[in-house]
């Protein structure tokens, strides 16, 4: 009798154990996910801040490029409004998309491409794009683990009693896989 | 990764042990031939005591110094700032203290005892001769052996290997002018002590340089590999190794610390540098470049293996 009371408290212990190391390995693994977002925020604010500079300086060359200008801007604000990761997502590479424009304007200012200040802002600018990607792969790193723990068993039955939700994967546009380059 | 990770805990442990016990042993060789006694033994303790707690929390300043490095600045050196902090970012990893090398051959190494306290080093050689992506495929290379705490193994291996090789010099040296003085010495282990240290002096240092060169030539597979799955980009690392195997520059280093570079820094013309043998730092470039042109073959570039 004693012994088996002794054996039953043993597994129940043990299980407890098994359950919690694994609700903390559940919480450890979700907190990097928000950790990993957290890290594309704050390169992508850091974009932002760097844009009005750029702007300033290809104007002070080429101030009758007023389209190109607009444009950048305009994707600009609305990527700064964006919330969500898809929505975000799409106006990160609607953004990409006008800088990349604004750099083809710059190809027919060679002053310009010689300007000691708009060489560091493009430089910080390029890196600051590379690291975003870095940052993004990162994130759909941590997403698929964080996954791959959440849906498989028995993962799946703890993620359902605490309730840990799936997150979005942020999706690249499709020619941008790798780092992405500033063109000239 | 994970084992990559208690793989080298252990060889660290093992590589302190190692030296630990050897240096007492030398010690009491030393005690016996001389009139200090068993004094030898302790000094030793002492003395391997302190090494090890040098090595392990000063090695990289060490290291850092006897390749010449100096601090790099954020804004001397934007690019390569902003090309670690991205692949940091990708690996999940703290931003390591970052240094150069004024030299005009490119190379790079990584030192440090853990990724919270990690170091990489470029000559500016590597930083005028790289493209972005040859400099983020080389940087990569680096993290992944920060990643895997390889750099504390090869930082100790570094130290330590270097002292042993000092001190067992010194043994032969003292057998020299100890060994008269002991010779109307005592009895007993006296004369067999003295053999087994006279050999354990000589084959001592071999076995402790094969041991780092063989410490680090399976690891620089690894972190190729791995470095080349962080950049998602294999070509750029095989680029970088073209330009590396292709630069005959070599640098002013201490043959110690020849095993922390990303290629072997020795003179370009040393055969045993120029193929894979037991006394090569490094696998032959040519080996290492075509395993990363299979991997962009087979580009299937799946969830990343850091981070885990």
């Amino acid at each position: 009798m004693f012994t088996s009371w002794v054996v039953f408290i043993a597994l129940v212990v043990v299980l407890v154990l098994f359950i919690a190391g694994f609700y903390n390995r559940l919480v450890a693994l979700r907190n990097r996910v928000d950790n990993a977002w957290s890290q594309i925020d704050v390169q992508l604010k850091r974009r932002y801040d760097l844009i009005p500079n750029l702007v300033e300086t290809v104007k002070g060359y080429a101030a009758h490029e007023k389209d190109v200008f607009e444009k950048v801007t305009e994707a600009r604000s609305r990527a700064v409004a964006a919330g969500g990761v898809a929505e975000q997502a799409a106006a990160e590479n609607q953004l990409t998309q006008t800088l990349r424009s604004l750099f083809a304007v710059v190809e027919n200012y060679p002053e310009l491409k010689a300007n000691q200040n708009f060489l560091l802002l493009q430089e910080e600018l390029s890196g600051t794009e590379s690291k975003i990607a870095y940052a993004r792969q990162f994130y759909n790193d941590s997403v698929l683990k964080y996954h791959t723990a959440i849906q498989s068993f028995p993962g799946n039955i703890f993620a359902g009693m605490f309730g840990f939700g799936e997150r979005q994967y942020f999706e690249a546009e499709p020619e941008s896989r790798g780092p992405v380059k500033v063109e000239f | 990764m994970y084992e990559e990770i208690g793989r080298n805990r252990r060889a660290s442990w093992l590589l302190i042990a190692g030296f630990i016990v050897f240096i007492v042993f030398l010690g009491y060789v030393f005690g016996e031939l001389t009139y200090l006694g068993y004094g030898g033994m302790v000094i030793a303790l002492i003395i391997a005591l302190s090494m090890t707690f040098t090595s392990y929390f000063y090695g990289d300043r060490i290291v850092l110094s006897m390749s010449g490095a100096r601090a790099a600045e954020k804004t001397e050196f934007p690019y390569l700032y902003n090309t670690v902090e991205g692949l940091s970012i990708a690996a999940g990893l703290p931003m390591p203290k970052l240094y150069v090398i004024d030299n005009a051959a490119p190379n790079a190494f990584a030192t440090g005892r853990d990724p919270e306290h990690a170091a990489i080093a470029v000559t500016t050689g590597l930083l005028d001769k790289m493209d972005r992506l040859e400099l983020e495929g080389v940087i990569a290379h680096e993290m992944s052996h920060v990643a895997d705490y390889d750099i504390r193994v090869a930082t100790l291996a570094a130290v330590l290997v270097g002292t042993v090789v000092l001190l067992s010099g010194w043994l032969r040296r003292s057998f020299f002018w100890g060994g008269a003085r002991r010779s109307r010495g005592r009895q007993g282990l006296g004369p067999i002590l003295v053999v087994i240290g006279l050999l354990v002096a000589v084959l001592a240092p071999i076995a402790a340089q094969m041991l780092r060169l063989a410490l680090s030539r399976r690891r620089e597979y690894l972190a190729d590999a791995q470095g080349a799955m962080l950049t998602r980009y294999p070509p750029g690392l095989a680029g970088a190794l073209r330009k590396l195997a292709a630069e005959q520059g070599t640098l002013a280093v201490n043959e110690a610390t020849a095993h922390l570079y990303i290629v072997s820094p020795l003179k370009a013309g040393d055969v045993a540098e120029r193929t894979s043998t037991l006394f090569s730092t490094h696998p032959a470039i040519e080996e290492r470049i075509k395993r990363l042109d299979e991997m962009s073959l087979g580009e299937a570039p799946g969830p990343s293996p850091l981070g885990t």
